[in-house]
């Protein structure tokens, strides 16, 4: 068993009155051997939220726990690795590929023909040559280096591997072949992975469990086809719209849609629901939905939910009309600010 | 094999050798002066007091009667000796400093910064005098003073060095590996930062030279009965009206010595730093442009039209031509998506078109026109004043495409002014009312704002607003979006399709995304290893691309709906590189229909439907069954992947054996 849980965990950097609230009361778990797909865009958290796991970002709040054990605890055994985006800064220029897979390798393989055998065993897994170990990462191009950035990972006897946007430095032409080489793995070693992109075309294929991430907090989880088939948050449904595919139009302009507006200023996050200036179903197309700009919407908990007063609300629903099953959450939510148009809006 | 190239070439440009021949001169003379003259140099001859140059004695001889020549040239073993201990007290001590706060805890650290950048800010010689007194009158007192004032110059440079060492991937991944942080220190922050410590040690071995020399003329250096250059100089000045060739001839020497430690610094530097080697290659024959067309801004004639377009550039080991033979045509409004992996040519091609390609690149061209005016034959002012004013470039980092301490809207008011006749308030308003057209909110407040205040979307509208501020022709977008999240990419992209409705203006849009390139673009130019292989509308993209690489393309694309149990497609190898094009089509090496004819001769890019070319020997016929490699087992895309230029038939035959079959998607696809 390896289940990775984050239990209410915030990120802060900077003092109190000028910091910065990277990663806000996220929880999620990663249950064991299965992927769970993070997606969200730049300054959403969610990279943050991944070196909070491995002890490179300061858990504020909140705990993250792998099997009940906070990881604040490991010292050196270090059973939770991770794969970094930009193959080209995250293998040292100085050493061979050899070396800095055998830098990670457990510290109970002794003697140094133990080590190049195992060496010589992980860069097999990833479907590199053995007689590569002793070829510098300039040698090497980004598809084989993201490969080595694995079985280094790999290296480690990890129990949970976190994958942080591993293929948006890779041409397209490639993407493929790492991305295929991770579910090989997964399947091989039955690995638990927390898969982190801005491309849900990408996340798709390897998730399980997809959690959509927007201004520090998870707006959106659930099983990676209901997400996709029936997404409930306006966020979601707004990246589903914006990835470039086949059958998409980029340049149809969706009527619902508010004028643009400027992404969020996450040193000072909006009132209530975060994603309401840019909500195509909020207040800024629906006047009478004030309660998005009062209230914080409850955060999804179980197996699926969003983060959203109005979800799966048809966008043209009449004025005034609140889901019945969000009711009665939202009147406790509300009551901690309590002002007349909250409580016009719930009536 | 490059990088020694580099070194030969450096090395045998002038400053190489006469750094290697003055480093050689000086170490000649330390190791080998003492023994052949020392006995000379310590003879007392009281019949040759104090005398001038003769045939005896060439620079005269001291107060004792001894030799001066032999004494300068015996002193180079303990003046550079003293020099180099001087240093590498210096670098060890400064090392030591420099590195301690990245591994001693947090609050020892801090003081240890506070410290050295308090003794950075004292100068040098000063801390050499003080220490003198410290540790006494004599050498070694000396060498430990010079050798501490250095260490915090070291110290700095060390710190700041592995400041951006500290900040890349591979440390990060170090530490969650558990490497502890002296093992970091030891095996990663410092092999990276030691070729500018030591380029540093070299250079600074010179001026401790030349401080050693000051030191002991001022009597706190090297005591009698011991001498060394410095020295020599004191006892030579006293003298200078009777004997100048005393002083001189130690001064000679400093000078000499000096010199050598500089230059080889210097020359260590240009092999480490990269710089290219001063020698010159032959430009491979190239076809010259025709003969000079008329200069006039033609309203009729295509916005830009190039023909055999040609980009090279100089390396150590000859010219390589990343670009060779593009031809393509603009029109007026046309918006034209040029796609390819990287490396395949397509930003050279679009930073030739702007004039933007700088010494010592070469670009040459049968034909590069915009609106008529060819741009290789006009004037460069001219040309200048035409790109200034009809074309627009928008880069992919909006970031460093502004100066970071000007405003944003006194830096589009300037593009306005530059090429117009407008004040500054004139101009002002437009660059305003330019942002507000690119629909950035309180545009008036926002022109007051900087580069660094504006996120990444915003700062891309900037760079289009900045564009529109005169009336552009054509605007070159190269990877606007690609670092920009898919929802900010979807309206940069919309506001480019709206910008051209509004203005008629052409663009050629750059991008290594196929969906977003036949999604937004007339036309569709493919490129792969510096020429175009097929060029077609973008309508027809899915169902009529002829090239294997261009569907290959279009099948690597992650869909939305495609099946998850399936593999990803990908197309295995990598591009050839420019300095390895192949003789005959590049992508045989990685083509499933590639044959003999394909690697042997190169096909040209032929008219195939209207509006339709194609390079290919075989190019796939829209009912046919599209071949594009299906790796499935890991072995196959290793083998592949690891393929190069030079095995080019093995990665065929591999690529061949593998499944072909279309998938379900793909049939889809051909029957609609």
């Amino acid at each position: 068993m390896s289940e990775l849980r984050f239990d209410r965990v915030s990120v802060r950097y900077g003092t109190h009155r000028a910091g910065l609230t990277a990663v806000d009361d996220v929880s999620l778990t990663v249950p064991s051997g299965s992927v769970v797909g993070l997606v969200g865009e730049s300054g959403s958290g969610k990279s943050t939220l991944a070196r909070a796991a491995i002890g490179l970002a300061p858990i504020s709040e909140g705990s993250i726990a792998l099997d009940g054990v906070d990881v604040r605890s490991f010292r050196r055994r270090r059973p939770i690795q991770m794969v970094f985006q930009d193959p080209f800064s995250s293998l040292d220029p100085r050493m061979t590929i050899g070396e800095s897979i055998a830098e990670a390798l457990p510290r109970g393989i002794r003697g140094a023909t133990a080590r190049r055998a195992e060496v010589a065993r992980l860069l097999d897994l990833v479907s590199l040559d053995a007689d590569r170990a002793q070829s510098l990462p300039a040698a090497l191009s980004g598809g084989q280096r993201q490969r080595i950035a694995l079985a280094r990972a790999l290296a480690a006897r990890p129990e949970v591997v976190i994958a942080d946007e591993i293929t948006s430095a890779l041409d397209v032409s490639v993407q493929g072949s790492v991305l295929n080489l991770v579910r090989e793995l997964r399947g091989e070693l039955d690995l638990t992975m927390l898969f982190i992109s801005h491309n849900l075309s990408v996340v798709r294929y390897l998730s399980d469990h997809i959690a959509v991430m927007y201004l520090g907090r998870i707006v959106e989880f659930g099983p990676t086809e209901q997400v996709l088939a029936d997404p409930q948050h306006p966020y979601t449904r707004d990246l589903l719209q914006a990835a470039p595919t086949r059958h998409g139009n980029l340049l149809a302009v969706d009527p619902l849609a508010p004028v643009d507006v400027e992404p969020a200023d996450p040193h000072a996050p909006p009132s209530g629901c975060r994603f309401h200036p840019r909500c195509p179903i909020g207040p800024a197309a629906r006047p009478d939905r004030q309660l998005c700009v009062i209230a914080e919407p409850p955060l999804p908990t179980g197996a699926a939910g969003a983060a959203c007063h109005f979800a799966g609300l048809p966008a043209d629903a009449p004025i005034g009309t609140v889901p019945v099953s969000q009711s009665i959450p939202l009147v406790s939510a509300a009551t901690t600010t309590p002002t007349p148009l909250s409580a016009d809006t719930v009536n | 094999m490059s990088a020694r190239t580099a070194w030969s070439g450096i090395v045998r440009s002038p400053l190489g050798i006469t750094a290697l021949c003055l480093m050689t001169l000086v170490t000649l003379a330390a190791i080998f002066a003492p023994v052949i003259w020392g006995a000379q140099a310590e003879l007392v001859n009281p019949a040759a007091i104090s005398q001038g140059p003769s045939a005896a004695h060439l620079l005269g001889t001291d107060a004792l009667g001894r030799d001066v020549l032999a004494r300068v040239l015996v002193a180079t073993r303990l003046s550079v000796v003293l020099a180099v201990i001087a240093v590498i007290i210096g670098v060890v001590a400064g090392t030591l400093l420099g590195t301690a706060p990245s591994v001693l805890p947090r609050w020892l650290g801090r003081p240890i910064v506070g410290f050295v950048n308090i003794a950075v800010a004292f100068p040098g010689l000063l801390l050499a005098l003080f220490f003198a007194v410290i540790f006494g009158v004599g050498s070694t007192g000396a060498v430990l003073a010079i050798g501490f004032a250095m260490a915090p110059q070291f110290a700095r440079l060390t710190q700041t060095l592995s400041a951006a060492i500290a900040g890349r991937d591979f440390i990060d991944a170090a530490r969650v590996a558990g490497v502890s942080r002296f093992r970091i220190l030891i095996r990663h922050i410092l092999p990276n930062v030691g070729e500018p410590l030591i380029v540093n040690a070299t250079v600074a071995a010179g001026s401790a030279l030349l401080a050693f020399a000051g030191l002991s003329f001022l009597g706190l250096g090297v005591q009698v009965p011991e001498y060394d250059w410095g020295r020599l100089l004191g006892e030579g000045l006293n003298r200078i009206y009777l004997n100048p060739a005393a002083a001189l001839g130690p001064a000679v020497a400093v000078v000499i010595a000096g010199l050598a430690f500089n230059l080889l610094g210097e020359t260590a530097a240009a092999a480490l730093g990269g710089r290219s080697g001063r020698r010159r290659h032959r430009l491979p024959a190239i076809a010259l442009p025709g003969a000079a067309q008329p200069v006039s801004a033609d309203d009729d004639a295509p916005v830009l039209l190039v023909d055999d377009l040609r980009v090279s550039f100089p390396t150590p080991s000859g010219w390589v031509t990343p670009v060779r033979g593009v031809s393509f045509t603009v029109s007026r409004g046309e918006a034209i998506g040029v796609v390819g992996e990287s490396g395949s040519g397509k930003s050279l091609t679009a930073l030739a078109a702007a004039r933007l390609i700088e010494r010592p690149g070469h670009v040459a061209a049968a034909r590069l026109d915009f609106c008529g005016t060819p741009l290789l034959t006009t004037s460069d002012r001219a040309v200048r004043s035409l790109l200034g004013t009809s074309l627009a470039m928008v880069f992919q980092d909006p970031m460093t495409s502004f100066n970071p301490t000007r405003r944003i809207g006194s830096q589009l008011a300037e593009a306005a002014s530059e090429h117009q006749d407008v004040t500054r308030k004139q101009a002002m308003d437009r660059a305003i009312e330019r942002l507000q057209s690119v629909r950035v909110p309180a545009a008036a407040r926002r022109a007051r704002q900087y580069p660094h205040e504006f996120s990444g979307g915003m700062r891309q509208r900037a760079m289009i607003a900045m564009g529109l501020m005169n009336h552009p022709r054509l605007i070159i977008a190269d990877e606007p979006t690609t670092a920009l999240d898919v929802t900010v990419q979807r309206q940069v992209l919309q506001l480019l399709a709206g910008v051209r409705r509004d203005t008629d203006a052409a663009i050629l849009l750059i991008s290594h995304d196929i969906a977003v390139v036949a999604q937004t673009c007339d036309r569709v130019l493919v490129m792969y290893a510096g020429r175009i292989v097929e060029d077609l509308p973008a309508a027809t993209l899915h169902t009529g691309a002829r090239h294997p690489y261009t569907r290959a393309l279009l099948e690597v694309v992650p869909e939305l709906d495609a099946d998850r149990s399936e593999p990803l497609k990908m197309i295995p190898g990598r591009p050839p590189a420019p300095s390895a094009f192949p003789a005959g089509c590049a992508y045989a090496a990685r083509c499933p229909l590639a044959t003999e004819l394909c690697r042997e001769t190169d096909p040209e890019l032929v008219a195939d439907t209207e509006g339709h070319r194609v390079a290919c020997w075989h190019p796939v016929s829209g009912e046919a069954a599209v071949p594009v490699t299906i790796a499935t087992s890991a072995e196959i895309v290793t083998a592949a992947e690891i393929a190069t230029a030079a095995e080019i038939v093995t990665a065929a035959e591999i690529a061949t054996a593998a499944e072909a079959a279309p998938t379900m998607d793909e049939e889809e696809t051909v029957r609609r």
